[in-house]
């Protein structure tokens, strides 16, 4: 008999059915993968499992164990929450009560279903903690959440939904705030203590390299409905439906072009930090420095993409804004053999022409209370002020039609249209054409794919090797996903802890890292 | 990358007015302060003691726009005519004259030299809210004084605006030693006692209405500062701006164009408060004296006589139904407003409308 079967869930918000017809079921000790993109009701499915979701309507059938969830009174759902459902979420620092320690969160948890007293409760809470791996538990069961690193709050919280011995955990991108080389120790952490407890997993993200190395069953979810399920490899190697099919030949493609010759861009011992106040009465009187970049030297070819990769508080944002003249650094950086440094702002303004740049997330990139013929033609207005209003419209036109945004054909009935009215891959494309339009030597990537969903990604890392080959652009690559460099870099650079540790082409770095570090980034996957 | 076709383009003000119309007592009061408020422009129209049109002895006359001396009208006196007079009236009644007279006979300042009651006066047909003390009709006092209430907030609130807007700007844009040196002004500014500047100012110089609104002004724009700073600290930092800097935009034209535009929020939310605020302001000097210069209708200095007065129940009944009405439709405007801008209604309305 299975553990939890679910069928024919129906979710309305209001009239909208957001999930229609959903059937699945767990066994115990089983893990189970739901998997699809953002906006597909596969969060909303699993925390129906409880009843979670105050607005939602919810007809159907979830048995748990043989008893009805849906007509369940509210204290056997109290008892069901916690105790035998336990739940994780994606980021920990948000799903833990910033200001109770996290063993008085624990403790919390098991005087209400376990009716232990605080002494016991305490102890166990430690226990709980030192079973997920968080050195010196007895200590750190008085930590903060805040002081705690991403990795030990992700632990944290799965010692919190085990603490109670629950007999299915659902975790909700359980490691997708993470960085990769803690992912994998997370994810074998869970695998671990399934196979101590018998608990079963369902798990839900939209990381298919997540469900192949962890699930044993997936199912895929496509807006709402539920469109393929079965053994992880079945449907991994022979996906029926388009969608999965989709979904699966969505990994970054290399299709890029050769790398010219020459220097378009060079930094020399590029230094970047930033004051911080010290604690204590030498705050009064003094700054620290905090190191984001040492020591950075590389050259960029026309046509050439230089991957930098590292993990967060590695400095490669800072590297990224330094190269921009966005932040206050030390050392040389030339554009075409034009230094930074010492130029008038005149002189700085036709610099940055030539280097251009695309943020992570579009939505905060792009005013939201200026059109994208505003947007677009921005740069225009800046650097080609003798052109018409006519003029500046047609190379507006233009610069969409090269990112290929367009409705039904047609790009003028867009040029009066405010972000908010655009996905997120359109948005991508708007902060493209941005930067595009001022005819830009270097593009400066920063994190470009990272909020979209994986089919979007992929056909904006085409469109950025398209513009490459058509206009010789160049490069620098800021990201933390591997698979992006793969698909777009000539050379990579890793980072970690504001040092580059390995510099070289993308083969040398990927088929013989030197680095230890590189080893561990690329077995993270 | 499938997308819902959506309809014509809506600017982020244009949805914003959508919701604000959605909120029905703060649309409203909307309304019905604009309808009072445009009335009251035109104060001199529905209750002056002057006619509006006249026809004397075969002439046309337009005593609202002309002093017209009582000789005009077969008087003695080369004085200006008072048409309350009994004399006049019944010259004007004679056959073939006639004038018209506006709703409400008397102007803030006229005083029925021929009533027949003491002052004040409960209400009667003559004087629909009754007079004050000196025989002024309530209504006409009333209708003047909510006008100079009104402009005095909305030039104030204009005022604190700008000022307010432009320090804020500067502050939080340019951030550190700036931002540092600009916020320990407004400290020190900020710990100046009001009402003692004020009682200073009204000894050192005559009173009017112009050096209230400097005054008020002065202390009044610091709490809009405070916002719009905080909003540029927080927008500066933001990847539109970096992207706007990327492309070598100006300075000015980033913080207005990029940065002000959504910085504006909270501001349009706190003007309809501010306003509240300094009707209050200018009705609480009145009321002690400090305000505006006598002759100048005010709501303050009817509640002063309404408390001399308190057997005279109509003076103060009046004037605080119209200072409570005005204070409430301001605030249900402000509430509204709040409403309509509020990011996180934004999103769920948003959600909604995708729905759709």
């Amino acid at each position: 008999m299975s553990l939890l079967s679910v069928r024919d869930l129906d979710i309305h918000f209001g009239t909208r059915r957001v999930v229609e017809k959903v059937s699945f079921s767990i066994k115990a000790g089983e893990k189970l993968a739901l998997v699809g993109e953002s906006g597909s009701g596969k969060t909303v499915t699993a925390l129906s499992m409880m009843r979670l979701v105050e607005s939602a309507r919810l007809s159907g059938e979830i048995l748990f164990e043989g008893r009805d969830v849906l007509s369940m009174p509210p204290d056997a759902l109290r008892d069901l929450r916690g105790s035998k459902i336990a739940m994780i979420f994606q980021e920990p620092m948000t799903a833990l009560n910033p200001v109770m320690t996290i063993g008085d969160q624990i403790v919390e948890s098991l005087q209400l279903h376990k009716g232990l007293n605080r002494k016991d409760a305490r102890m166990q809470a430690i226990a709980a903690l030192k079973r997920v791996g968080v050195a010196e538990a007895a200590r750190r069961v008085g930590s903060y959440p805040h002081q705690l690193s991403g990795g030990q709050r992700q632990r944290a919280m799965i010692a919190m939904a085990l603490a109670c011995g629950p007999q299915l955990l659902i975790a909700d991108e359980p490691t997708t705030a993470l960085d990769v080389t803690i992912r994998h120790q997370i994810l074998d952490l869970l695998d671990q203590l399934r196979r101590e407890t018998g608990m079963a997993i369902l798990i839900i993200t939209h990381d298919l390299n997540l469900v192949r190395r962890f699930a044993d069953r997936v199912a895929v979810m496509e807006r709402g409905v539920l469109v393929e399920q079965g053994a992880t490899a079945t449907v991994m190697n022979d996906p029926q439906h388009a969608y999965t099919r989709k979904l699966i030949a969505s990994r970054p493609q290399r299709d890029v072009g050769l790398a010219g010759e020459g220097c378009v861009l060079e930094a020399q011992s590029v230094h970047v930090d930033y004051p911080v106040a010290r604690p204590g009465l030498r705050g009064w009187v003094s700054k620290g420095r905090f190191t984001a970049v040492q020591a950075a030297n590389f050259k960029l070819a026309p046509g050439e993409t230089l991957g930098v990769i590292g993990e967060s508080g590695s400095g490669k944002t800072s590297l990224a804004l330094a190269l921009l003249d966005l932040t206050p650094s030390s050392g040389d950086i030339l554009i075409n053999g034009a230094n930074w440094k010492g130029q008038s702002r005149a002189q700085k303004r036709d610099l940055r022409r030539r280097l251009q740049v695309v943020f992570q997330d579009p939505l905060s990139s792009l005013s939201p209370r200026l059109t994208v013929e505003q947007i677009v033609g921005e740069g225009l207005e800046v650097h080609e002020k003798s052109l018409t209003l006519a003029q500046r419209r047609e190379r507006v036109i233009g610069a969409l039609h090269d990112v290929g945004l367009s409705e039904n054909g047609l790009i003028e009935p867009l040029l009066a249209r405010y972000p908010h009215e655009f996905s997120g891959g359109q948005r991508q494309r708007i902060a493209i054409a941005r930067a595009l339009i001022v005819k830009p030597t270097v593009v400066v990537l920063d994190e470009p794919t990272s909020a979209l969903d994986v089919t979007i990604q992929q056909q904006v890392l085409q469109l950025l090797a398209e513009l490459q080959r058509k206009y010789r652009l160049s490069y620098v690559l800021v990201t933390h996903d591997i698979e992006v460099v793969r698909a777009m870099a000539h050379r990579v650079m890793v980072m970690k802890d504001s040092r580059i540790v390995e510099a070289g082409t993308l083969e040398k770095v990927l088929n013989e890292p030197e680095s230890d570090y590189t080893r561990e980034l690329l077995n993270a996957i | 990358m499938t997308e819902a076709v959506s309809h014509s383009p809506q600017s982020p003000a244009r949805r914003a007015w959508r919701r604000f119309r959605a909120h029905r007592p703060g649309y409203w009061s909307l309304l019905i302060f604009c309808v009072l408020f445009v009335l009251s422009l035109g104060a001199e129209l529905l209750s002056n003691d002057k006619p509006i049109i006249v026809r004397y002895a075969g002439h046309w006359y337009f005593p609202i726009f002309h002093v017209l001396p009582e000789t005009t009208f077969d008087g003695d006196f080369h004085t200006p005519t008072d048409y309350l007079d009994p004399f006049i009236r019944a010259q004007l009644a004679k056959p073939s004259n006639f004038a018209i007279f506006p709703p409400n006979p008397y102007h803030h300042d006229s005083i029925n030299y021929f009533a027949t009651d003491p002052n004040p006066a409960r209400p009667t047909r003559a004087n629909l809210l009754g007079t004050d003390d000196r025989g002024r009709d309530l209504l006409a006092c009333l209708l003047y004084g909510f006008r100079i209430s009104v402009l005095f907030a909305l030039v104030v609130t204009a005022l604190c605006a700008l000022m307010g807007i432009l320090y804020g700007a500067i502050q939080g844009f340019f951030a550190n030693w700036t931002d540092i040196a600009m916020e320990r002004f407004v400290e020190i500014w900020n710990s100046m006692p009001q009402l003692y500047m004020l009682i200073i100012f009204s000894a050192l110089f005559a009173p009017s209405i112009s050096l209230l609104v400097i005054i008020i002004a002065a202390f009044g724009w610091m709490s809009i500062a405070a916002y719009v700073r905080a909003e540029f600290l927080r927008n500066r930092t933001l990847d539109y701006v970096r992207a706007a800097r990327a492309l070598g935009q100006r300075r000015r034209v980033i913080i207005f164009r990029h940065i002000l535009p959504n910085a504006l929020t909270p501001i349009i939310t706190l003007i309809p408060f501010e306003m509240a605020g300094a009707i209050g302001a200018l009705t609480s000097l009145d009321f002690l004296g400090l305000g505006a210069p006598p002759g100048t209708p005010s709501l303050g200095e009817l509640l002063a006589q309404g408390k001399a007065n308190l057997d005279a129940w109509w003076i103060s009944l009046a004037t605080f139904t119209v200072l409570v009405g005005t204070l409430l439709l301001l605030t249900l405007i402000g509430d509204a407003l709040r409403d309509a801008l509020d990011p996180r209604k934004a999103i769920v309305t948003k959600a909604a409308g995708d729905a759709a």
